[in-house]
């Protein structure tokens, strides 16, 4: 082994872990990981596009924010996003890995648009309003309880129930269209006399509000009531729950309950409230974006308003830097996965510090 | 006679955050000897031996291996100077057999598994290991994994063998067997690194003894010209009075009746079979046998976790003198009875505890159900959490630090404060100082012998049984699920409880 007779050579730094650190550390950090971000995928964007990479920003901004009606439309997809990622945050927080908001939503909004199909007009409109909200937050607890009952009877893997789950919700969702759809174009035309309530003139205010008032909700909820306080204790650790005399199953149960009530009210505010028809692509993949909001959120309802308006504001300024520039929307992909990338990856620099190794000098 | 130094530590400092794990730390190893390291949990014992070891670096000082500096960056390195460590917990493969944990991650260019095996049984022959080389992971007991991690070690060279608390886990049957094997290896020139505070094992089996405080080494000496006085007070850096002050039992009424309880587990195997014993109250009731006998069936029996095949768990209340049958309750059902009942179990931050809640939230644990509101009372909690703190002593950031950041002691003095102060009738604990050092040890006893004093039935689970014969008024064995013995405490013999611990029940099992 000549390899001891090497030098001596001291690796140049060492990972610490780091001890406590003031808030605002958080704030700097993550601030300076978005800013980085925005230099690095500038930079790509103008190498690749040959555009000038502040005119793209500036383009992304306006799309978001350059008219009242484009603020208006931010504030819908953010409140849709939002919701459904306090949907599945109880049950992530007890460590149950809902993967099926998707179908959750979407089955809320079949059974609030058969409501309007079916009763719609054949009795008064605040009545067909309550029916319209209990079936479709019904369907929803159904759709999330099913995996929650075998989980908690039968331990079964409640990630791949979840997910199978979403494929039955979708293509109920077809088979409704080509039922009701007669002339077998498979789209029905909106039903807006049917729909929410319109308040102050404003398409999405209705949505906006019912949101924020779900965000404290949920956020109380979590923080402050005694069924939080169980959700903690079982993600945390089963044994201990048990120990304490929490009933497990009924807790799982209860908790997927009221995943399932929040993403078939989502169902409800999607169909009834904006789009007042039904596709199958009409949750558009957001079931899965939200278990992103929430993670990125570290699971805090009040966080999960800054993470889903991050989520939106990359996917509605790219669309806007398609439409102006022709560039293709998986620059506009990479963008947001740069980004992501960035603000995923500074937690690491949160967590532990790079420290310089000081026998350095006396060995060199 | 000077004799040759094996490894030699030189100015060790590492910190974690601005925390001093270890301060200027100077530490020789000599060939053919046996050296403990001795201190306080938290003195830096672990952390210096894993930087020996390649699992930290040092932020400053040297180490030399035979006189050569060397830089240790990885588990890796230290194989190649021939340093290897057993650690606390094992990392072995639960479904590969020994010899293949044991080749595990070594590239000699080929794989050929009867080869190893050979080498393996020579190992084992030449030091008096026993073990088969071929049994799968998942059927040894604790002893047995840890000789495969002893080994892996071995088989990879090492000359220079450092153990991390090996006999934690051990009976003082095993123990003594280990020691055996760790004397031969002496004799073959290998130097032995044996991390501990038990403080008759450091005397049984070294040659010299270094002593850790605060991160700082403060003296080695000769095993030989030392006592156990002298080690307390160079580890505690005071002189200490360790006697635990046992009082006669006073107004001893029967609190707790179990009555022929049996238990099977999923294989169909008795956990526990018939087993039958009552506990007083103003008494301390101590449970001997080696791990796995049966002994957190029997508490989580009684706490409402485990589920009985027959027998009776019978309370008796002490007010109103009425009995209640607890088998297959729930702990809710159980303290809806009125039965109080407390229980530091085994598994402190995996069943006692919640790691990633604060002190607060853990204190409310046992609480938070009360009244009817919807909505949790963090007041009496928090007040709970500074009584606690500052009644033990116990040292920690705040009350709102979570508890996985406190140190094994303080994490301790948590769980047991919080189940003291529901002013119990009976309390259970089982190991409650596994890994605590000599201080909060003490403190541990004294609220157990506070609680008797009280007219508490306290069942005490327990693995040394120095401590066992010292503390308890009554102490009941058991074995493989069967009471074998009880005895009492004032007059028990320490060898008769070991051979009750261990003594063949095969006969038995085949009746039965």
């Amino acid at each position: 082994m000549e390899k001891s007779d090497k030098k001596i050579r001291t690796p140049l730094f060492h990972i610490a872990k780091r001890e406590a650190m003031p808030w605002y550390f958080g704030v700097i950090v993550r601030a300076v990981a978005v800013v980085a971000a925005l230099i690095v995928a500038g930079v790509l964007v103008a190498v690749l596009t040959g555009k000038n990479p502040i005119q793209v920003y500036a383009t992304m901004f306006d799309g978001v924010f350059g008219h009242s009606d484009r603020i208006w439309n931010m504030g819908q997809k953010v409140a849709i996003l939002l919701g459904i990622s306090l949907a599945v945050t109880p049950a992530f927080k007890m460590k149950f890995w809902n993967c099926g908001a998707e179908g959750q939503v979407i089955i809320g909004g079949l059974a609030t648009i058969c409501v309007m199909v079916f009763l719609g007009g054949k009795i008064p409109t605040p009545l067909l309003l309550v029916i319209m909200l209990v079936a479709s937050v019904l369907a929803g607890v159904i759709w999330a309880v099913i995996p929650a009952v075998f989980k908690a009877l039968f331990n079964t893997n409640e990630t791949l129930f979840t997910l199978m789950m979403n494929y039955v919700a979708i293509h109920l969702v077809a088979y409704f269209l080509k039922l009701v759809a007669k002339d077998g174009s498979g789209v029905l035309s909106p039903l807006p006399q049917y729909g929410l309530p319109v308040i102050a003139d404003k398409a999405f205010l209705l949505n906006i509000l019912i949101v924020a008032a779900v965000t404290v909700a949920i956020y109380i909820y979590l923080k402050s009531s005694k069924q939080g306080y169980e959700i903690s204790v079982v993600g945390e650790s089963e044994n201990t729950a048990k120990y304490i005399g929490i009933n497990v199953k009924k807790v799982i149960i209860r908790t997927l309950v009221v995943s399932g009530a929040i993403c078939g009210l989502m169902g409800l505010l999607i169909v009834g409230g904006t789009d007042h028809t039904i596709n199958t692509a009409v949750v558009g993949g957001r079931g899965f974006t939200a278990i992103m909001v929430s993670w990125l959120a570290k699971f805090n309802p009040l966080v999960m308003v800054l993470t889903s308006f991050l989520i939106v504001f990359l996917e509605v300024g790219s669309d806007q830097l398609n439409t102006m520039f022709g560039i293709s929307s998986s620059i506009a992909d990479i963008l947001t996965g740069i980004i992501l990338f960035f603000i995923i990856g500074c937690e690491f620099f949160l967590r532990y510090k790079i420290v310089p190794n000081k026998n350095r000098k006396e060995n060199a | 006679m000077a004799q040759q130094i094996a490894l030699e530590c030189r100015n060790i400092t590492k910190t974690f955050g601005k925390v001093y794990a270890n301060k200027n730390c100077n530490l020789d190893v000599r060939k053919g000897e046996i050296l403990a390291i001795l201190g306080e949990n938290g003195s830096g014992k672990t952390t210096l031996m894993n930087m020996v070891a390649g699992i930290y670096f040092p932020d400053e000082g040297q180490i030399f291996v035979d006189g050569k500096e060397v830089v240790i960056k990885s588990p890796k390195d230290a194989f190649r100077y021939k340093i290897g460590m057993i650690h606390q917990h094992f990392k072995l493969v639960d479904v590969f057999s020994a010899t293949e944990n044991i080749t595990l991650g070594i590239n000699e260019g080929k794989y050929k598994l009867s080869e190893v095996k050979r080498k393996v049984v020579e190992i084992t022959q030449r030091y008096g290991f026993v073990i088969d080389p071929d049994k799968h992971i998942y059927d040894m007991a604790v002893s047995e994994k840890q000789t495969v991690e002893i080994l892996k070690v071995l088989y990879r060279g090492a000359d220079i063998l450092i153990l991390d608390e090996p006999t934690a886990v051990l009976t003082p049957q095993e123990t003594e067997k280990l020691f055996n094997v760790l004397r031969r290896m002496r004799e073959d020139g290998k130097s032995i690194v044996i991390i501990t505070h038990k403080m008759h094992e450091v005397l049984s089996i070294s040659d010299r003894v270094a002593i850790l405080r605060k991160g700082e080494h403060v003296a080695t000496v000769n095993t030989s010209e030392t006592n156990e006085a002298e080690l307390t007070e160079l580890m505690m850096g005071k002189k200490v009075d360790l006697n635990i002050q046992r009082s006669e039992p006073k107004n001893c009424v029967d609190r707790l009746t179990v009555k022929n309880v049996t238990s099977v587990d999923e294989n169909g195997r008795k956990v526990l079979d018939n087993v039958s014993f009552t506990a007083k109250s103003g008494e301390i009731l101590g449970i001997a046998g080696i791990a796995g006998s049966g002994q957190r069936e029997l508490l989580e029996s009684i706490a409402g976790l485990h589920h009985l095949a027959s027998g009776e768990i019978v309370y008796l209340d002490p007010k109103t003198g009425e009995e209640e049958n607890l088998r297959d309750k729930t702990p809710i059902q159980i303290r809806d009875l009125g039965v109080r009942l407390s229980f530091v179990p085994e598994d402190r931050l995996g069943m006692g505890l919640v790691g990633n809640m604060d002190i607060i939230d853990n204190m409310m644990l046992r609480s938070y159900q009360k009244g009817k509101s919807a909505f949790l009372q963090r007041k009496e909690p928090k007040d709970l959490a500074e009584h606690i703190i500052k009644e033990l002593e116990v040292s920690t950031p705040g009350a709102t630090t979570p508890v996985r950041q406190l140190s094994g002691g303080n994490v301790q003095k948590v769980l047991v404060g919080r189940e003291i102060a529901s002013a119990p009738s009976v309390l259970m604990a089982a190991y409650p100082v596994r890994g605590l050092d000599v201080n909060a040890s003490y403190t541990i006893y004294n609220l157990l012998n506070q609680q008797k004093e009280n007219g508490v039935a306290v069942i005490f689970v327990g693995e040394d049984l120095d401590v066992l014969i010292e503390l308890c008024d009554r102490i009941l064995v058991i074995n493989s699920g069967k009471v074998t013995g009880l005895v009492d405490g004032r007059t028990a013999k320490k060898d008769d409880i070991g051979f009750m611990m261990t003594m063949s029940t095969e006969n038995d099992s085949e009746e039965a």
